[in-house]
């Protein structure tokens, strides 16, 4: 008890001297005292931004969530006509098609990972793992753009009834084969969210003890036994960092995935074939007449509620990677 | 007690028998030929993308491209310059706010940064990176779209500086911790002040890297589409006043590819080929300026 009181004491006392340095400042240097008040003030707007942001956004939903409570998030109707508003099947269609990017991502990505770090011959590593990265750089409308106009039709002739005539029995595949849906929503994320996932794996595996892949090796195992048994597991928390990371790209991704996943507030279910929507695509198609009243909100809710998902995932992300000691993965824009 | 051996732990990766060691030496090969297989595949529709978009985009890429406004279906001619012209606006609007404060932030977490202001200042950045774009969209949408009853320039910038502010605090936050503290002494001991230093010294050590984080972001907003649909919202016509809607290449490229007529939707390929050229070339810039190819990692 005494010793809190005098820390706060003391604390008190440090903030009072920390002010006397800062008045002091201000007299004898009014260029320091200038130039960091214009930093301070700067970086404080960007602090405002960020609350000013989650302000609107929560503060203009507040119409939908007073009146449709949680129904918001499991009714399907997004019916202006009839004034109620639900996001059930965005928020399905938004989990769904980032599942399936994630599965083969996931292990796509850290195998493509091991063979940049690992197997490539010196002389391809460079240039090859230029592609890879660049491949975060082609805009989003890039590959909406090849995914309508490309993937779909394909889809839609081939890779579908394909699908459907050898694994038909399982439920993913069933339904009329019409390209844009679900399915091509998930590929187009899979690719997507590859170079972020391969980044962090590569970053994470890197930090890799070279003394414990010797080790293994001297031991006489494989190469394949070194990454196996030495690597991966010293790499695991890490690269699940990365993997949610991808996700929250993932969940978040809009204007390629609006143009390939059909836009249509269809049930819940397995079917891929089926066309769908997502929390981002419902912004992106629903805000040019919702001006006001519910409508408005229920726009804005949606987007409180991606920014909700996507700032979980992040955390999460960051939290895992940072147990590596590493906040920021180096040379990589995210 | 024991013989010599009994206590040892056996060598699990001792061959000891022909078989065993066939099998793991296929899960060796196995393993190579799977993940190059996928690391081949990725670098390979990256060029197949590049190669595909110009061979459909390449011949509409002329002098009407760069000068002339989009035309209606069914005429002849008609080019980018307007969506050109838009995203110049776009990105210099959100430069003129985003570098600011990218940059400001980026001085303080590596200049004055201490203590739990400094932890919230740079969790707030990394978070602001995962944040989906739309988002911001969002954001400037509803407080300069919806009270103005119009789709503007200003708003699609607003948009975009947010977005740009993180890759610019991160960027030059790294570099400047790079630069050597001997140099902060020497300035210091020269008998300049806090600000001279980081003014005269600091910063201009790190300016290639600033620059680089500036490059990645500005190459980063004039690739986005989500926030500026609901922003700037495009047009086909020139436009003077940040306050009507102007065009973007996204969102021309947007435009057309949902467009019915296939001569408009060759033209998307056009408009994606020059912005994928843009932001290619600037990423080879950026590695360049940055120390060439080298290899992350080992």
């Amino acid at each position: 008890m005494q010793a809190s009181i005098s820390s706060s004491a003391d604390s008190l006392s440090a903030r009072a001297r920390a002010w006397v340095v800062q008045l002091r400042l201000l007299t004898r240097r009014p260029g320091d005292f200038l130039f960091r008040g214009l930093t301070y003030f700067l970086v404080l707007t960007v602090m405002a931004i960020v609350a000013g942001v989650t302000w609107i956004l929560v503060s203009n939903s507040l119409p939908t969530i007073q009146t449709f409570g949680l129904k918001f998030l499991t009714n399907d109707a997004f019916d202006p006509v009839h004034n109620t508003f639900g996001v059930g099947p965005a928020i399905f269609g938004t989990f769904i098609t980032s599942a399936f990017a994630m599965i083969f991502a996931v292990p796509i990505g850290v195998g493509m990972a091991i063979f940049l770090l690992d197997y490539c011959p010196r002389q391809l590593r460079g240039p090859l793992a230029f592609l890879v990265d660049s491949l975060a750089a082609i805009p989003s409308v890039v590959i909406g753009l090849w995914g309508l106009l490309v993937l779909a039709p394909w889809l839609q002739a081939s890779g579908e009834p394909w699908l459907q005539a050898h694994l038909g029995f399982l439920p993913f595949f069933q339904g009329t084969p019409q390209g844009v849906g679900l399915l091509a929503a998930g590929m187009i994320l899979t690719v997507m969210v590859l170079p972020i996932i391969t980044a962090i794996a590569r970053e994470v595996m890197a930090v890799v003890p070279v003394a414990q892949r010797e080790a293994l090796l001297a031991l006489g195992a494989t190469r394949w036994e070194v990454i196996r048994y030495a690597v991966l597991p010293f790499a695991r928390i890490g690269i699940a960092g990365g993997a949610i990371l991808g996700l929250g790209r993932a969940l978040g991704e809009t204007i390629a995935v609006t143009m390939v996943i059909g836009n249509q507030a269809s049930p819940p279910s397995l079917h891929l074939f089926n066309p769908g929507y997502t929390l981002s695509s419902v912004i992106a198609n629903q805000f040019g007449e919702a001006t006001q009243g519910l409508f408005f909100s229920a726009v804005i809710e949606a987007g409180l509620l991606l920014l909700l998902f996507t700032l979980l995932t992040n955390i999460l992300a960051r939290i895992l990677i940072a147990r590596l000691g590493r906040t920021r993965v180096a040379g990589l824009t995210l | 007690m024991t013989t010599s051996t009994a206590g040892v732990a056996k060598n699990p990766f001792q061959p000891n028998s022909r078989a065993l060691d066939a099998r793991r030496r296929g899960a060796n090969i196995l393993a190579i030929t799977l993940t190059a297989l996928f690391a081949v595949l990725a670098g390979a529709f990256l060029l197949y993308l590049i190669a595909y978009v110009a061979s459909l985009g390449l011949k509409y890429i002329n002098v009407n491209f760069f000068t002339q406004r989009p035309v209606a279906e069914g005429e002849t001619g008609g080019g980018w310059a307007t969506a050109l012209q838009g995203t110049a606006v776009l990105v210099g609007l959100a430069s003129l706010v985003g570098i600011p404060l990218g940059m400001a932030t980026g001085v303080y977490l590596s200049e004055f940064g201490r203590g739990w202001l400094a932890s919230v200042v740079r969790f707030l950045v990394d978070t602001l990176t995962g944040i989906p774009t739309i988002i911001f969209g969002l954001f400037a949408w509803v407080i300069l779209v919806v009270p103005a009853h119009s789709f503007s320039a200003l708003s699609g910038g607003v948009a975009l500086s947010i977005i740009m502010i993180p890759t610019v605090a991160r960027a030059s936050e790294e570099v400047l911790r790079l630069v050597p503290r001997e140099l902060r002494e020497a300035s210091v001991a020269l008998g300049a002040t806090e600000s001279r230093t980081i003014l005269r010294v600091v910063i201009p050590a790190a300016r290639s890297g600033i620059l680089t984080g500036i490059m990645l972001a500005i190459a980063r907003v004039a690739g986005e589409t989500a926030p500026l649909l609901m922003t700037a919202f495009g047009t086909t016509f020139f436009n003077t006043s940040i306050l009507r809607p102007i065009d973007a290449i996204p969102l021309r490229i947007f435009d057309f590819t949902l467009s019915p007529f296939p001569s408009e939707q060759n033209q998307a390929y056009a408009g994606a080929l020059v912005l994928m050229v843009l932001v290619i070339l600037t990423s080879l810039a950026v590695r360049w300026a940055t120390g060439g190819f080298r290899p992350r990692g080992r």
